[in-house]
């Protein structure tokens, strides 16, 4: 099936997840609105919002499915496997979060079903990112994904923590915004458009301008934030520890892989030609690497540990940016996939083990969890596992082929330094294992109150096995993330024609 | 028939065998294990059989596992893997039944672990595609962490993440080298592959490229050994692991490091590996290894460091057996290395007995308990006897061959080397009097209970095994020659 996107039927076809998941979303402002004051209501809405997350994993998969091609060419919206298997990705991190949502946010008495509403929302901008060609959609997704989760993130009224996470969120989310629209500013002023396609040709045929590369500059920095690589991560920690755990994970997983598919879309298919950005991401990747694993190596709080450690990943992805090619691209997918599926498990868990009025749980906290919930320790294992890269679990499989696509690009110096901070992840993500299966519980009544909910329970069990399974047996997930990660390519300059000229003035 | 699955068959079993124990109620997973652990051993039996010693890689099984990456599942043995192999099998039964009355809390979980410990072991030992081996590599860092972390002495949770450190260090190194090598051979010939044969048979020289990638092998392989300046893990992980635990560690997983040199480091880069750099350092640090290991073994107040240290000095040994590459050092060292297994592992088990006893591991805790315990004693002597090599033991034959095979390499260094056979009885006989035979000065020592039958039947087999090497020693060396005479023509003929 091919889509010509100048048709407006076509167009709408081409945004049929997005229109499917808009129109579930004001299905569910709607119930809000009537109805807002009870358990039963919140159960309600979670329920529907699983069912909008599924049939838009449908309308992805039946795009997907009839092999849609776009007709014409630098369109607003992409029509390529990286953005089927990208929205696959943000919408099964929403399932997972939502599902863990459920027993946390009745537990915490977070009696208000518009927490779904905005999920949704989150959901829908991190789909536009991760579709658009044109630097006007990604930054429209961008916000939407981001004013619902600054939201999302201060949504526990009650704690003045949660507060502070918003705010300071926002304030630096904006500047990161500020940065990233300034950047698009400069660069729509060198090349004249903000399509991705248009501008590869431009800096293709050479023109890398001082006001080019500084649009560039200006648009890492807004992409760096978002990731929260270092030295732009100073908000990571406050956030994530502030937020609801749920939304924390959230973040971790579906925001920061969000952010990372359109950086890679921008980057390879607008820039592939102007070398500068390579030797910026090779740094950034080094110091956010070092930077997050050593800062995470002195936390005492779990949550402040996971934290530190999702600044540690965003470095390895970028390692997989630094590598670039096709096999970087398919590398990042199988690394966002074992990443979203590890620290939703773990988050999980820490939700569950945080108890009412002390969301604080120290690693040592954590002490003799084995004897009394042995499947739930062996969980949160198998999540610092997989985490730390260890055999058989799909962090592994997504590390080594970062690994590969490090290495294949004669990366070896990044490779071997990503190794090596990896050795000092060793070093925080041990001591849950140690605490849980060989230290003594500090007393009886310790995990009494550890809750994660029937579905909650389904949610890391389900993130568990998946990791189990892609670390033993990768080969689907592989060729998926092979071809979606071929599909995003730089303009050939010969292949494509030059852009049409603009009407003549009558 | 047997020759195609018995591989796959000793890498699955134990895996089924720890999921069974984790089923049964808890009082009867070590007779399950203990069972599980028996037939993994009769099934390695025929092996022994099977072997022809003159045809290279046998038992081969090889199915495509991650094609994208041109990963395969492949194993295979030879005379260099065959020994190790057996001696992981032998040791597992033994270790079983020497936890029986020593590991009292969550005993399913520690057997499962043994067992899916045996899976990791001999997958390092069979892989024949390197991302196997540096999964099996890794595998078996997980149940090891755990038995020195949760059934572990006092200082376990020090020990346990220093062990796992080191070696994750170490292997986080190996494997970038790994990946380099995959694409250097997959550049040069367009076949991506990590089989070791093929990756073998394309190397061509390196350059200095080479000189990277021995760096990233040799330091995980002389993390694990442990050679000189990377040992300080071991006494920590041997002192504070459980008796079988120890065992296991001295008797097969230092093994590890040293297979991995006779299997990668030497046929991969022979150039950089008999560089005059290269053998000054392996020669000094084997040397050191055996001479300081020995002298600090001789100040250990604890029995079990004491012993964890003279296994630093034996492994000493084997390294330098491995590079002078002669037919019989490399014998030898395959022979030490067998022996030390044997010989260590029957010292750990004994320490371990009589720890059950008097719930101490000091020297100065005893002396004159032979009178006391005479079949303990009689059986410590003849083991102490065969770990300083005494002519009639194991110990013997394999420094004898190390040493005589070296000499023609490296006479100054394996002059010096011979030093440590003296340290070695130093050590070992003035911990036997100081145990065994001073005064009975203590009054709790009078009541130790000397060796049960289950002990008994635990150190009955490893006592054969160390006179029959001691005297009839051929059927291993025949075993070994062509895999030796096979390695060194590969190494020097590059």
């Amino acid at each position: 099936m091919s889509l010509d996107l100048s048709v407006p039927r076509d167009l709408l076809l081409a945004l049929l997840p997005e229109l499917v998941l808009t129109g579930w979303a004001l299905v569910l402002l709607l119930f809000v609105a009537w109805r807002h004051h009870t358990v039963r209501d919140l159960r309600i809405a979670g329920w529907l919002t699983l069912a909008a997350l599924l049939s838009t994993a449908v309308a992805v998969w039946w795009l997907w499915w009839n092999l849609t091609q776009p007709a014409g060419l630098a369109g607003m919206i992409a029509l390529d496997d990286f953005r089927w298997v990208t929205d696959w990705l943000f919408i099964g991190g929403a399932a997972l979060t939502t599902l863990i949502s459920f027993a946390y946010l009745e537990r915490e008495q977070l009696l208000a079903p518009e927490y779904y509403v905005l999920l949704i929302f989150a959901t829908l901008g991190m789909m536009l990112m991760a579709a658009g060609e044109d630097l006007m959609v990604i930054f429209l997704g961008l916000e939407l994904m981001s004013v619902a989760v600054y939201v999302l993130a201060g949504f526990d009224r009650k704690s003045p923590r949660s507060a502070e996470a918003a705010l300071k969120y926002f304030l630096l989310g904006a500047f990161a915004s500020g940065f990233l629209l300034y950047g698009i500013a400069l660069i729509y002023g060198a090349t004249g458009t903000t399509n991705l396609t248009l501008i590869g040709i431009q800096v293709g045929l050479g023109g890398t301008g001082v006001m080019l590369l500084a649009g560039l500059a200006l648009l890492l920095v807004g992409f760096a934030f978002k990731v929260a690589a270092v030295p732009f991560h100073m908000w990571a920690p406050d956030v994530y520890d502030g937020a609801p755990t749920p939304v924390t994970a959230f973040m971790a997983t579906g925001v920061k892989a969000a952010a990372f598919a359109a950086l890679f879309r921008v980057l390879t298919e607008g820039f592939a030609h102007a070398g500068a950005w390579r030797e910026i991401v090779w740094w950034l990747a080094v110091v956010t690497m070092v930077g997050g694993n050593f800062l995470a190596l002195a936390q005492r709080s779990l949550k402040r540990m996971l934290a530190y450690s999702s600044v540690a990943h965003a470095g390895y992805l970028l390692v997989a940016v630094a590598s670039g090619k096709a096999a970087g691209a398919a590398a990042f997918i199988v690394y966002l996939v074992a990443y979203t599926l590890m620290s939703v498990g773990a988050f999980a868990v820490l939700a569950a083990k945080g108890r009412r009025g002390e969301s604080d749980v120290l690693i040592d906290d954590l002490a003799g969890l084995a004897t009394r919930r042995p499947w739930l320790a062996f969980a949160l294992a198998v999540c610092m596992l997989s985490l730390l890269g260890f055999p058989g679990t799909a962090g592994f499989i997504g590390k080594w082929y970062i690994l590969i696509a490090a290495t294949g690009a004669g990366q070896n110096v990044l490779a071997a330094i990503l190794v090596l901070a990896s050795v000092v992840s060793a070093g925080y993500y041990l001591p849950v294992i140690m605490a849980m299966y060989m230290k003594p519980e500090s007393s009886d009544t310790a995990h009494s109150e550890v809750q994660l909910g029937r579905l909650g329970e389904v949610a890391v069990a389900a993130a568990v096995a998946a990791l189990l399974v892609f670390g033993v047996w990768p080969n689907r997930l592989l060729d998926l993330a092979k071809t979606a990660g071929e599909s995003v390519r730089p303009p050939a300059a010969a292949a494509v024609p030059a852009p049409t000229a603009e009407p003549a003035p009558r | 028939m047997y020759a195609r699955w018995v591989l796959t068959a000793l890498l699955a079993w134990p895996l089924v065998a720890a999921a069974i124990v984790l089923v049964v109620p808890a009082p009867r997973a070590k007779y399950v294990a203990l069972v599980a652990s028996l037939v993994e051993f009769g099934l390695s039996i025929p092996l022994w059989w099977q072997f022809v010693p003159a045809g290279g890689m046998q038992f081969l099984a090889d199915y495509a596992w991650i094609a994208p990456w041109g990963i395969r599942y492949a194993v295979g043995v030879d005379g260099i893997s065959l020994f190790l192999v057996l001696l992981t099998t032998f040791l597992m039964p033994l270790s079983v039944l020497g936890s029986w009355s020593y590991i009292t809390k969550r005993e399913p979980g520690f057997y499962a672990l043994l067992l899916v410990l045996t899976t990791g072991m001999i997958g390092v030992f069979v892989a024949l595609d390197l991302f196997l081996f540096y999964v099996m590599w890794e595998v078996m860092l997980i149940p090891m962490y755990f038995i020195i972390g949760v059934w572990g002495g006092e200082n376990r949770l020090y020990a346990a993440i220093k062990f796992f450190i080191y070696t994750f260090f170490g292997s986080l190194l190996m494997l970038v080298a790994i990946l380099v090598l995959y694409f250097y051979v997959g550049r040069a010939t367009g076949i991506y592959s990590f089989s070791y044969v093929h990756l073998l048979a394309n190397l061509g020289n390196l350059g200095t490229l080479g000189w990277w990638l021995f760096g990233a092998f040799f330091l995980a392989f002389a993390i694990k050994v442990p050679m000189f300046p990377f040992h300080t893990w071991l006494p920590d992980a041997h002192v504070e692991a459980p008796t079988a635990g120890s065992v296991i560690l001295a008797g097969i997983l230092l093994k590890m490091g040293t297979y991995g040199f006779l299997r990668f480091a030497l046929p991969f880069f022979p150039t950089v590996a008999l560089s005059q750099t290269v053998q000054v350092v392996v020669v000094t640090l084997s040397l050191v290894g055996i001479l300081y290991g020995g002298l600090v073994a001789m100040v250990q107040p604890d029995f079990k460091k004491l012993i964890a240290y003279s296994s630093v000095a034996h492994l000493g040994f084997v390294m330098l057996g491995i590079w002078a590459l002669t037919v019989q050092s490399v014998q030898g060292a395959l022979l030490v290395m067998i022996n030390h297994g044997i010989s260590t592992g029957a010292l750990f088990f004994l320490v371990g007995m009589i720890y059950e006893r008097r719930h101490s591991r000091l020297i100065d805790a005893y002396g004159g308990i032979a009178r006391v315990v005479p079949l303990f004693a009689a059986i410590l002597t003849v083991v102490s006897l065969s770990s300083i090599g005494l002519p009639g033991t194991n110990g013997f034959v394999g420094e004898f061959l190390v040493l005589v095979g070296a000499f023609r390499t490296y006479p100054v260094a394996t002059a010096v080397a011979t030093t440590g056979v003296i340290i070695a009885a130093a050590y070992l006989l003035w911990a036997l009097q100081r145990v065994l035979f001073n005064p009975l000065d203590k009054h709790e020592n009078e009541k130790l209970t000397d060796l049960t039958p289950r002990e008994l039947a635990v150190l009955i087999p490893l006592l054969v095994c160390i006179v029959w090497i001691g005297v009839y020693p051929k059927p291993f060396l025949t075993r070994m020659e062509p895999a030796a005479r096979q390695l060194i023509e590969q190494v020097r003929g590059k």
